[in-house]
């Protein structure tokens, strides 16, 4: 089926919704979402989302945009840093004025607390930063906007699932899709594209992410000639309930919860003096994995460390961390008012992604030339605010500000802008994907995708986690490429064509296999240690070699054709040593 | 320590069945494993065609809602041990009533926001606010809906109102929630306007306080207490 609309937006959580509040009304624009828009993963968020409204304690978006820096171990673009803190502020104050449910303060005010990494007067202590509805921040913003998209009549096409973007004359000129109540292929015909697709968590065993999370548009953007930028830098959060990884927010440390080892030490303070249990993440990660390595681990195989919120009081954990507290008393049959929460580092986000300027627009190379009409905003995409390990809140933060800025940016272009074709065989790629994934048992098909997606989950967890070596970079390399032999063997076992969800999955499982490959081909060649990326045979830091991006740009077979460097935007702050 | 279940699903192609049937499964799981885990390993090694939403698989999504032993839940709230699948119980799975059946578990959802997105769902304010401040609002005043924020939209609730399934009509528990979050913000000037749509025939005076939608909700959200709430505004013009 064939349409036309002058903008069209894939993704329907936070960015994806601030973007299509920007054309709706000035524009013909749709919204296309692989779930129906409320179920978007933005509404796992939880802890705060941070700007510097200074409204419980003195604060200035420069301090904002230090933290940001610092925490992303000065690979993030300080251009867009500044951007990030400075549009925060009023964007806080946009979402309050929709409706958005904030915690208050005694005055009235939008209340704000203690995030990781967030710290007053560039570094000297934590600061309150982060706004906040409970502990399901992520949800009142996901729903806010939602509401908003209502109000403003946006129209959506909700089970369509992204198959191809569409190029044509260096421009892009619209998405394909399959709508997956019918099984029908969908030609969105449009001057502008909007990806806010999300990350790909569900490459790892233990993720915060939801299975919907498989690198969808960053494999979409990767399959038509785009380069995935510093795809090695993914975040591992500290604080996943054992076993299963559902996150338990930084808001728990934030409101004074604690980490304490087997021997019921608080080791934090050892590693991290100054900000101890609120350390960035990337830190309490590698703390954790450090006192597991060393036998301080809890639990019959050694392999978790204990969450504690039981000193802060039945109030506080009920009115300030509901949500999170039920996760554990329902998934670990835990009470957390009594007892330490059993929790290991999750895969949670992508720093990385497809690469854009600070208007939200796709760039394709290390001299950042865009591609017309193609946006992208949210954890897909890489501007790049996060650098090498992210801020908690920041990625709401980031969706709000820079979903915003991409929706304004091809606001403008698609009234500026003629219609341009469609290329021929536009429907080529997409059919020979869906003819991929419809065969039955013939031709030698004898792969069961979940085989092989549990094995890509395994192996990633094993091996491209918070501590990595070249020993595991090279074999998972070798793992990714015979999965990627094996993936084209896959066989469907549903034939039906309404709501295939078995035909969903292995398209999704190609999409993560590809991600993963950037992932760790990136993580292979960069030989040092830093943020997110840490190798215990390159320690140090090395601002000679890798300041600066990765772009990995894909070769026919799936594979990583070759590794760019991109330099990284240096304005305000020098790189230091990285000390909390 | 993995423990065998049995789980009985009731299934629907809408392709080949006249009429939806159980089929039976025995699986391998650990005591701890979610129904939805549950419900993965029959798709992924078992059966590829069994068919139904899914995605954060922590309660905060609302996709995975369904009928569990005759009870709305979401598959990703409820554990093999919460329902006795670890000591010989079997499982039952239904699509929630009261939807049309799609697919397997998969129903129709269309009606369901339509009915939401009547009760004006966004918050509605005549005055322009200040452009650098946010409109204030006391902590107390914040605490009145509180617990109607929470919804996720998963349907259980409408699912199990006795009212729902008799009248298609009917605007059912989860848009009076949504309704209800809005009426009792301070910062809302629309209750005038919702009431309106609320008093009409098939809005809350077709409840029959029989209470199950609070019984299903995921979010512990207390929707009857919510759905008296706006009668006595309608009724007395008090809450």
């Amino acid at each position: 089926m064939y349409h036309k609309y002058d903008a069209v937006v894939v993704g329907a959580g936070g960015a994806g919704m601030m973007a299509a509040l920007q054309l709706v009304g000035k524009s013909n624009v749709a919204v296309i979402s692989k779930l129906y828009p409320s179920r978007s993963h933005t509404g796992a968020a939880q802890g705060g989302i941070c700007a510097a409204l200074g409204n419980t304690e003195e604060d200035h978006w420069e301090w904002h945009m230090f933290d940001t820096v610092k925490g992303g171990d000065y690979l993030v673009d300080q251009d867009a840093a500044e951007v990030l803190a400075r549009d925060a502020v009023e964007r806080i104050i946009e979402l309050e004025h929709m409706g958005l449910p904030f915690n208050r303060t005694p005055e009235g005010k939008i209340d704000q607390r203690r995030f990781g990494g967030h710290t007053r007067n560039y570094g000297e202590g934590p600061v309150r930063r982060a706004c906040y509805a409970a502990d399901r921040t992520g949800h009142m913003i996901l729903q806010t906007l939602y509401q908003q998209g209502i109000k403003d009549n946006v129209t959506f096409y909700n089970e369509f699932h992204v198959m191809d973007l569409l190029v044509n004359n260096g421009r892009c000129v619209g998405v394909t899709a399959i709508d997956i109540k019918t099984g029908e292929l969908h030609t969105f015909h449009s001057k502008a594209v909007i990806f806010a697709t999300g990350g790909y968590g569900r490459a790892w065993k233990v993720t915060s992410n939801a299975h919907a999370c498989s690198g969808d548009g960053m494999a979409v953007a990767y399959r038509a000639g785009i380069p995935l930028m510093d795809m090695e830098m993914y975040q591992f959060h500290p604080t996943g309930l054992y076993r299963i990884g559902i996150l338990l927010s930084e808001a728990a440390r934030g409101e004074g919860g604690i980490l304490r080892n087997a021997l019921g030490e608080r080791f934090c303070e050892r590693y991290a003096p100054t900000l101890k249990d609120l350390a960035p993440r990337d830190m309490v990660s590698r703390f954790i994995s450090q006192e597991i390595a060393e036998g301080r681990g809890a639990g019959p195989d050694k392999d978790y460390v204990y969450l504690h919120v039981d000193h802060l009081g039945k109030e506080v954990i009920d009115s300030k961390l509901p949500d999170i507290t039920d996760f554990a008393r329902t998934y670990l049959h835990v009470e957390p008012y009594t007892e330490g929460v059993p929790i290991q580092p999750t895969a949670h986000y992508a720093m990385g992604g497809i690469p854009t300027d600070i208007d939200g627009r796709v760039i394709m190379d290390e001299k950042a030339t865009p591609l017309p009409g193609f946006y992208a905003a949210g954890e897909v995409a890489c501007v790049s605010v996060h650098g090498a390990n992210r801020l908690g809140t920041n990625s709401l933060v980031d969706l709000v500000v820079f979903g915003r800025r991409a929706g304004q940016h091809a606001l403008n272009y698609v009234q500026q802008t003629d219609w341009d074709t469609l290329p021929a065989n536009h429907e080529e790629r997409s059919n020979s994907l869906m003819s991929f994934v419809k065969s039955g048992s013939g031709g030698g098909r004898t792969e069961n995708a979940a085989d092989i997606r549990k094995e890509l989950q395994d192996r990633m967890q094993a091996w491209v986690s918070v501590v990595r070596n070249e020993e595991n970079l090279a074999k998972m390399m070798s793992k990714l490429a015979e999965l990627r032999e094996r993936y084209q063997k896959v066989r469907v076992s549903d034939t039906v064509t309404k709501f295939n969800t078995d035909r969903l999955e292995a398209l999704e499982l190609g999409c993560l296999i590809e991600c993963a490959e950037a992932t760790t081909k990136g993580a292979l060649e960069r030989r040092e240690s830093r943020g997110a990326q840490y190798r215990t045979d390159y320690e140090k830091r090395d601002d000679v070699n890798f300041l600066a991006h990765t772009l990995a740009y894909r070769a026919d077979n799936g594979s990583v054709k070759e590794l760019r460097y991109k330099p990284v935007t240096i304005t305000k702050f020098q790189p230091k040593e990285r000390k909390y | 320590m993995a423990v065998q279940v049995t789980v009985k699903i009731l299934r629907f192609d809408p392709e080949k069945d006249k009429k939806a049937h159980f089929e039976t499964y025995e699986v391998e799981a650990d005591p701890l494993d979610r129904i939805l885990d549950v419900m993965n390993t029959i798709k992924w090694y078992k059966d590829g065609s069994l068919t139904f939403r899914r995605s954060c698989a922590h309660g905060v999504c609302g996709s995975d809602a369904m009928r569990i032993n005759g009870r709305n839940r979401l598959a990703c709230k409820v554990l093999v041990k919460d329902v006795g699948g670890d000591i010989g119980k079997k499982i039952q799975i239904e699509p929630m009533l009261g939807f049309k059946i799609l697919r397997d578990l998969v129903v129709d959802m269309e009606p369901f926001f339509d009915k939401y997105k009547s009760v004006k769902p966004y918050l509605i304010n005549y005055e322009p606010a200040s452009a650098s401040s946010e409109r204030y609002q006391s902590a107390e005043d914040r605490e009145i809906f509180d617990e109607t924020t929470k919804c996720i939209l998963c349907g259980a609730c409408s699912g199990s109102c006795p009212p729902y399934w008799a009248s298609s009509d009917f605007i059912g528990p989860a848009a009076i929630v949504q309704a209800h979050r809005f009426i009792f913000d301070s910062r809302d000037q629309g209750a005038a306007e919702r009431l309106e749509i609320l008093g009409q025939g098939e809005g809350v005076f077709r409840c029959r306080t029989v209470y199950n939608c609070t019984d299903a909700c995921p979010r512990d959200i207390p929707i009857t207490k919510a759905i008296e709430q706006i009668r006595r505004v309608m009724l007395y013009n008090r809450s």
